[in-house]
C-alpha cells in the first residue's frame, strides 16, 4: 500500500472478495526525507501514514517493510549503471521485477501468504494472462510485462476492470481519505524530478563530444553522455545550426568513446527493434502490437521470438527508440489486449529487415 | 487475544479510571483563587503527597509533567543547563548506552546543539552498566561532569541497573544522578530519598494510570532550567495548567501499584518464569536476553536465531498475540535495537529479538496462547529469513 488511492482500493476489494488481507507499505528510501512525496514509489513518512490510515479504514493489519537496501541495489544502482552504459532504464519495470513481485512476494509466501495484491491498472484473466486495463490511459500492463508466469500466478490486480475515475469514486464511497490524492509520474527516488542533475551527482562530470552522424564533424561538447536520451532534441547546446536549418536529435550514445551522435529527425526512425532477456508466451512468429515505452503508441509488427531475444519488424517506422526500455508485445483483444511477452530493447535498425 | 506488551502500555486500573472520570466531571483550574480552584488544587496536592509518600520523596519534590518523555527531557537538559550556568566547565554528560530514546536523544541533542561532551557507559552482556566504567569516567573528568543519567531498569531487556553502586559513586563526587524509573515503578521497590538519586522519571501509563501524565521527582536542592515557560505552576520548573483528572488518576494508580508491588513481583515473576521455560522448550535455540535474575518481573526478552523480529511480530499478531520488537521506529521501520547492540549482540541477534512483557492483567492463558502459536510462527519466519542489508 503506497499511500495512494489505487492500492487502497485494491486492498479493500481483496477483502471484499473474501481474502485474509494484510497491508504492507514498502519503505524504499534509506532516508525517508529524501524521496518525493506522493510518488508511486511510495517512500515518504506522509505516504506511510496515508497507507496506515487506509488500512485502518479497511480494517486490516498494517506493517511497514523495510526494503530500502534491496531497492537501492536492484533499482537505484541499476538505474545509474544503465544510464552510465548509454541506455535509458525504466525503474518501475525494474521495481516490479525485483522488488514488488520478487523480494516482497518471496517474503510474503514464506510467511504464509498466497499472493501479492497491488493497485496496478491491469487485468489477469482466468488463464493467468496479463491484459490491459479497461482504462487505456492508465493502463500499467507495460510495466508488469516483465513478470513471469510464476510471478503472475501469485499476483492479483483487482482494479483492471475499472477506470481511474471509477477507482477514485469508489475510494470516496469507501471513506478512504486518499480518494483525491494526486497521481505522480515521476521517479520516486529523484526528489526534485531533475534526473539529469541527480545523475550528474552520482556519475560526475565526463566531458565528451557531440558528433554529427552524417559527417562525423564535432559539433559541440557535453558534460556526460548519460545526460542524453535517444530522441532528445532540447539541451544539446550546439552553437552552429545544421546546414539545412532543421533541428537535430540525439541518435545514439556511445559510452565507450563518451560520444553523443546527433542527426536529423528521419535518422531517428527505426523499423526493426531487437530485445534481450525475453519473456514469451505466444507462438514463435506472430503478428502483434508493439509498445516501446510507458504510455507510448502501439505499432503493428511481425514478431519473432527465440530463447535469447525478440525481434519486432514494425509495419511503419517509429522515432526515438531507446535501448534499456521494455518492448512489450500485445495481441489485440476486445476484453483487454493480451500481453504476449516482453524484452529489454538492446538496439534498433533503420532499414526494415525481413522478419 | 493475548496482550503481552505491558511494557509499552498497560491497561488503566479500574480505580484510576474511576478517579479520572469523577475528577473530570468537575470544573476548576488548580491555579484559580476561588472555591472551585481551591478544590482542584486540593486534589492536586493530595495526589502529590500520595505519590511522594509511596516513592519516599517530599511532596515538593514531585513535579507533574506531560509524561515520561517530558520528564526525561527536563531532567537531562534542565539539569545540564543549570549546572553549566553555575560552572561553565561542566559540559559533560555521562549516560548509559542502553537508555530509552527520551534520554538518549536528549543527550545527543545536547551534544549536537549545546556543546556537550558525552561519555556513554558500556554495559555487560546482560545489559548491566559497568560500575568500573563510571568510576573511570569520574576519575578522569569529575570536574567537567554536569550530570549522570542511568535508567533504573531497561525497557527492552528488563535488566535492573546497579543503582546503589552507581549512585554511591555519584555521591562521592557530588554529581547529580538522574534515573529513568518508568519501567521500574510498581515492579521493584523504589525509595527516592534512600536511593541517593537527584532526579527520577516516572510516568502514568506503565503502571495503570493515564497516558500523557508523568512526573519528575527532583531533589529540593537540585536546580533545573525549565523547558516550558509560562505560569510557573510546578516549582517554576514546569509551566502549564495542571491536569487535575490526570493527576488524580496517576496518583491512584501509583499508590495501588506500588502497594501491590511485593505480591505483583511474586505472581507476575512466576508467570514470567513459566513463559521463559515454555518458550525455551518450544523453541530450544531461542536466546533469553538480559540478566537472568536482576530483571523486571514482567519482562521476557528473546532472540530467535534466523528469524526477523518484525516477521515474527506480524505472524503472532495475526494469531492474536501482541508483543513488541522493542526497537525504535522511523516510519514504522525497525532499526536493530541499540540496547541489544550495546550488549555486544550482533546485528542478526538484535534484529531477531522479541519482547514479551506481562502485567497486572496477565494470566496463564496468555502464555498458553503464546506457546501454542510460537513454534509455527518461528518456522515461517525462519523460512522468510533475515531481511538484513544485502541479504538475498
Ligand atoms: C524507559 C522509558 N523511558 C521513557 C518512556 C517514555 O515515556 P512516555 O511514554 O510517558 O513519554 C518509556 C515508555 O514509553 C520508557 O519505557
Amino acid at each position: 500500500m503506497s499511500g495512494g488511492v489505487d492500492s487502497a482500493v485494491a486492498a479493500a476489494r481483496a477483502v471484499d472478495a473474501g481474502y485474509d488481507v494484510t497491508g504492507v507499505h514498502l519503505a524504499l528510501a534509506r532516508n525517508p526525507q529524501t524521496y518525493r512525496s506522493g510518488a508511486r514509489g511510495c517512500c515518504t513518512l506522509e505516504d506511510a501514514r496515508d497507507a496506515r490510515r487506509a488500512a485502518d479504514v479497511i480494517g486490516i493489519p498494517f506493517y511497514v517493510w523495510d526494503l530500502a537496501d534491496r531497492f537501492h541495489e536492484d533499482v537505484v544502482d541499476d538505474f545509474v549503471a544503465e544510464y552510465a552504459a548509454g541506455r535509458t532504464p525504466n525503474p518501475c519495470v525494474r521495481c516490479n521485477e525485483k522488488i514488488k513481485f520478487a523480494a516482497v512476494l518471496d517474503r510474503a509466501m514464506a510467511l504464509g501468504f498466497d499472493a501479492v495484491v497491488t493497485g496496478h491498472h491491469a487485468r489477469l484473466d482466468g488463464q493467468g494472462r496479463l491484459r490491459r486495463s479497461v482504462d487505456a490511459g492508465k493502463d500499467q500492463s507495460y510495466v508488469l510485462a516483465v513478470l513471469t508466469a510464476e510471478q503472475l500466478r501469485h499476483s492479483m490486480f483487482p482494479l483492471g476492470d475499472t477506470t481511474k475515475a471509477g477507482v477514485r469514486e469508489e475510494a470516496a464511497r469507501r471513506g478512504l481519505a486518499v480518494a483525491d490524492k494526486p497521481d505522480s509520474h515521476d521517479i520516486c527516488f529523484i526528489a526534485d524530478g531533475d534526473t539529469q542533475g541527480w545523475l550528474r551527482e552520482r556519475l560526475g562530470s565526463a566531458p565528451g563530444e557531440i558528433v554529427d552522424a552524417a559527417t562525423g564533424e564535432v559539433l559541440g561538447q557535453h558534460d556526460g553522455a548519460y545526460g542524453f536520451t535517444v530522441g532528445q532534441r532540447k539541451g544539446l547546446r550546439i552553437d552552429r545550426p545544421a546546414p539545412d536549418g532543421r533541428p537535430r536529435y540525439v541518435l545514439s550514445i556511445t559510452p565507450v568513446s563518451n560520444t553523443v551522435t546527433v542527426g536529423p529527425a528521419e535518422a531517428l526512425e527505426v523499423s526493426t527493434v531487437y530485445g534481450q532477456r525475453p519473456l514469451w508466451t505466444g507462438e514463435p512468429r506472430v503478428r502483434a502490437e508493439i509498445q516501446l515505452r510507458a504510455h507510448g503508441e502501439v505499432i503493428p509488427a511481425s514478431v519473432t521470438a527465440s530463447a535469447d531475444g525478440l525481434v519486432a519488424a514494425l509495419d511503419r517506422p517509429v522515432r526515438g527508440v531507446a535501448a534499456g526500455q521494455a518492448m512489450v508485445a500485445y495481441q489485440p483483444d476486445p476484453d483487454g489486449d493480451i500481453v504476449l511477452g516482453s524484452a529489454t530493447i538492446s538496439h534498433a535498425e533503420r532499414l526494415a529487415t525481413a522478419a | 487475544m493475548a496482550y503481552l506488551d505491558h511494557a509499552a502500555t498497560t491497561p488503566m486500573l479500574p480505580q484510576a479510571v474511576e478517579a479520572y472520570v469523577s475528577a473530570a466531571a468537575e470544573v476548576g483550574n488548580a491555579s484559580s483563587l476561588h472555591a472551585a480552584g481551591r478544590c482542584a488544587r486540593r486534589k492536586v496536592e493530595e495526589s502529590r503527597e500520595l505519590i511522594a509518600a509511596v516513592l519516599g520523596a517530599r511532596p515538593s519534590e514531585v513535579i507533574f509533567t506531560g509524561g515520561g518523555t517530558e520528564s526525561d527531557n527536563l531532567a537531562v537538559k534542565g539539569i545540564f543547563w543549570a549546572r553549566r550556568s553555575a560552572d561553565p566547565a561542566r559540559t559533560r554528560v555521562i549516560a548509559s548506552s542502553v537508555e530509552h530514546h527520551a534520554v538518549l536523544d536528549s543527550v545527543q541533542w545536547l551534544e549536537a546543539h549545546e556543546g556537550a561532551t558525552v561519555s556513554w557507559l558500556p554495559v555487560d552482556a546482560d545489559g548491566r552498566v559497568r560500575v568500573d566504567a563510571l568510576r573511570a569516567e569520574l576519575d578522569a573528568h569529575a570536574d567537567e561532569v554536569a550530570l549522570i543519567s542511568v535508567m533504573w531498569a531497561n525497557n527492552e531487556v528488563g535488566t535492573l541497573q546497579p543503582v546503589t553502586e552507581l549512585t554511591a559513586l555519584a555521591a562521592e563526587y557530588g554529581i547529580p544522578y538522574h534515573s529513568d524509573a518508568i519501567q521500574a515503578v510498581g515492579q521493584v521497590p523504589i525509595d527516592f530519598a534512600g536511593s541517593g538519586v537527584a532526579a527520577l522519571t516516572v510516568t502514568g501509563h506503565k503502571l495503570g494510570g493515564p497516558v500523557g501524565m508523568g512526573a519528575l521527582l527532583l531533589g529540593r536542592d537540585v536546580a533545573a532550567t525549565p523547558l516550558l515557560h509560562g505560569g510557573g505552576q510546578e516549582r517554576d520548573v514546569r509551566s502549564g495548567t495542571l491536569d487535575v483528572p490526570g493527576i488524580v488518576a496517576f496518583a491512584t494508580a501509583m499508590e495501588t501499584s506500588v502497594k501491590a508491588q511485593p505480591e505483583y513481583a511474586l505472581r507476575v515473576g512466576a508467570l514470567r518464569d513459566d513463559l521463559v521455560n515454555r518458550v525455551l522448550e518450544a523453541v530450544p535455540d531461542a536466546i533469553f536476553n538480559g540478566h537472568p535474575t536482576e530483571r523486571l518481573a514482567g519482562n521476557a526478552h528473546f532472540s530467535f536465531p534466523g528469524c526477523e523480529g518484525d516477521a515474527l511480530l506480524l505472524l503472532l499478531d495475526a494469531a492474536g498475540i501482541a508483543c513488541s520488537t522493542g526497537s525504535a521506529c522511523s516510519a514504522g521501520v525497525a532499526q536493530p535495537s541499540h540496547v541489544l547492540l550495546a550488549m555486544c549482540a550482533d546485528d542478526d541477534r538484535a534484529r531477531s529479538s522479541l519482547r514479551f512483557s506481562l502485567g497486572h492483567t496477565s494470566t496463564k492463558a496468555d502464555i498458553d496462547e503464546l506457546v501454542a502459536a510460537l513454534p509455527g510462527a518461528v518456522e515461517r519466519a525462519r523460512r522468510a529469513g533475515m531481511n538484513r542489508p544485502g541479504a538475498r
